[in-house]
């Protein structure tokens, strides 16, 4: 059997749920036997690759980069899921949703000219943060901020398998 | 009494009683929110939604509907799951509630429905409302994020305390719950600071200053306690 292809990535989030996917311990031995690391945070790969089979991706989309990124990963990945509150829901990078973009970059980087106010060396911050499935179709959502170790496990082991994981109850659990 | 059944379980009931109450005695579980033993019932969140077969399915909220004789309650269904899904995933768009920043994480209501309802993701757009806070109450805050407009702090004031410092401003998704007609709620001439409304309240929204997440654990049980010990009129 092949193994599948894995990748994570990593957008507006803490990277606490990488640390929690980290937090898997001796289960990454059993996951390596399964799985490669097509690409991610944590591997040195440049471009996202073709032929990836799940792609768990962290944080929500917060700027142009993250969108443009998105909608390539989509077409190069089988199954989506979103990680995290952050790529669920938008948790803590949408608490700026309610405010002016304008504002929230003038008040916290610089009065004149703010990076992210236009497109640059830093790409333009979205008007809202948002939660992966407002942009594309995603196909599981993993809650939690973050998710723990255990849960992440739950949810990828079936997988491995070539199983379709099913969560519930107290693994839905958000914050 | 009266007989009725739900879910296919023949129940009996007191005249006068709901069909929330028919179904707790016979171990029935149908989820609420805006519903808190000890208060009147409002039927303002819909999460308790049942369905009466024999009245042409249609569905009623079951913390606020008298039993009826004869009456074929469907409380759990997948149907029933659904809607009631929906109405929470309703709940979570209209106003900014983020769980990791929260105080009531790990202990609030609301919380522990998308769980039991199934929630992973809501399907509908945010809204990201700007909201206020008021944090002038010397004891209190209140973050109107994290307010469902269940309406247990303005009846445990008003049923329990007697003291009416709560209501309602504005209307639709547009409603505030404010002290004495807007004002901050620590210049309030009624609040007697007693924080019923704080133990009554489901989620974040009321909350005691100075106390950590893990601290911040309600007792909404006290509303039930305190009106039992009462003589009624």
């Amino acid at each position: 059997m092949p193994k599948l292809r894995v990748a994570t990535v990593w957008f507006s989030g803490c990277s606490g749920c990488h640390m929690s996917f980290l937090d898997l311990d001796e289960r990454l031995l059993e996951f390596a036997e399964r799985a490669e690391l097509a690409f991610s945070p944590i591997a040195d790969v440049k471009e996202f690759p073709e032929d990836v089979d799940v792609v768990l991706i962290e944080g929500a989309v917060g700027n142009t980069e993250h969108l443009r990124e998105l909608l390539e990963i989509r077409k190069k990945a089988k199954i989506l899921v979103a990680l995290g509150d952050c790529a669920v829901t938008g948790n803590v990078p949408s608490m700026r949703n309610p405010l002016p973009r304008e504002e929230v970059l003038r008040a916290v980087y610089a009065k004149d000219d703010p990076p992210g106010l236009e497109e640059g060396e830093v790409p333009k911050l979205l008007p809202q943060a948002l939660p992966l499935h407002a942009v594309v179709r995603v196909d599981f959502f993993l809650p939690g901020c973050p998710p723990p170790a255990d849960r992440i496990w739950k949810f990828l082991r079936p997988l491995l398998f070539g199983e379709q994981p099913q969560l519930s109850g107290p693994d839905l659990k958000f914050g | 009494m009266i007989s009725l059944t739900i879910d296919g379980i023949r129940v009996q009931a007191e005249e006068g009683e709901t069909i929330l109450e028919a179904a707790k005695k016979a171990g029935i579980r149908i989820p609420t929110l805006c519903y808190l033993e000890g208060l009147s019932p409002r039927g303002a969140c819909r999460i308790c939604l049942v369905e009466v077969r024999n009245w042409g399915g249609r569905l009623v909220p079951s913390c606020a509907t008298p039993v009826q004789e004869g009456m074929e309650v469907v409380a759990n269904s997948p149907r029933l799951r659904e809607l009631r899904r929906t109405i929470l995933e309703m709940i979570f768009v209209e106003r900014n509630h983020i769980c990791a920043f929260c105080v009531s994480n790990g202990h609030c209501e609301l919380q522990d429905l998308a769980m039991e309802l199934g929630m992973d993701h809501v399907r509908f757009p945010y809204r990201w409302p700007l909201l206020p806070l008021d944090l002038s109450h010397e004891k209190y805050g209140i973050d109107h994020n994290r307010c469902v407009l269940c309406g247990r702090c303005v009846r445990a004031c008003a049923e329990v305390e007697g003291a009416m410092t709560w209501g309602f401003s504005g209307r639709g998704i547009f409603t505030l719950v404010e002290a004495d007609l807007g004002d901050p709620w620590g210049k309030s001439k009624t609040c007697t600071g007693c924080g019923k409304c704080v133990q009554a309240c489901p989620t974040g929204a009321l909350f005691e200053k100075g106390k950590a997440t893990s601290e911040q654990v309600k007792k909404p049980e006290i509303i039930m306690e305190v009106t039992e010990r009462r003589p009624r009129a």
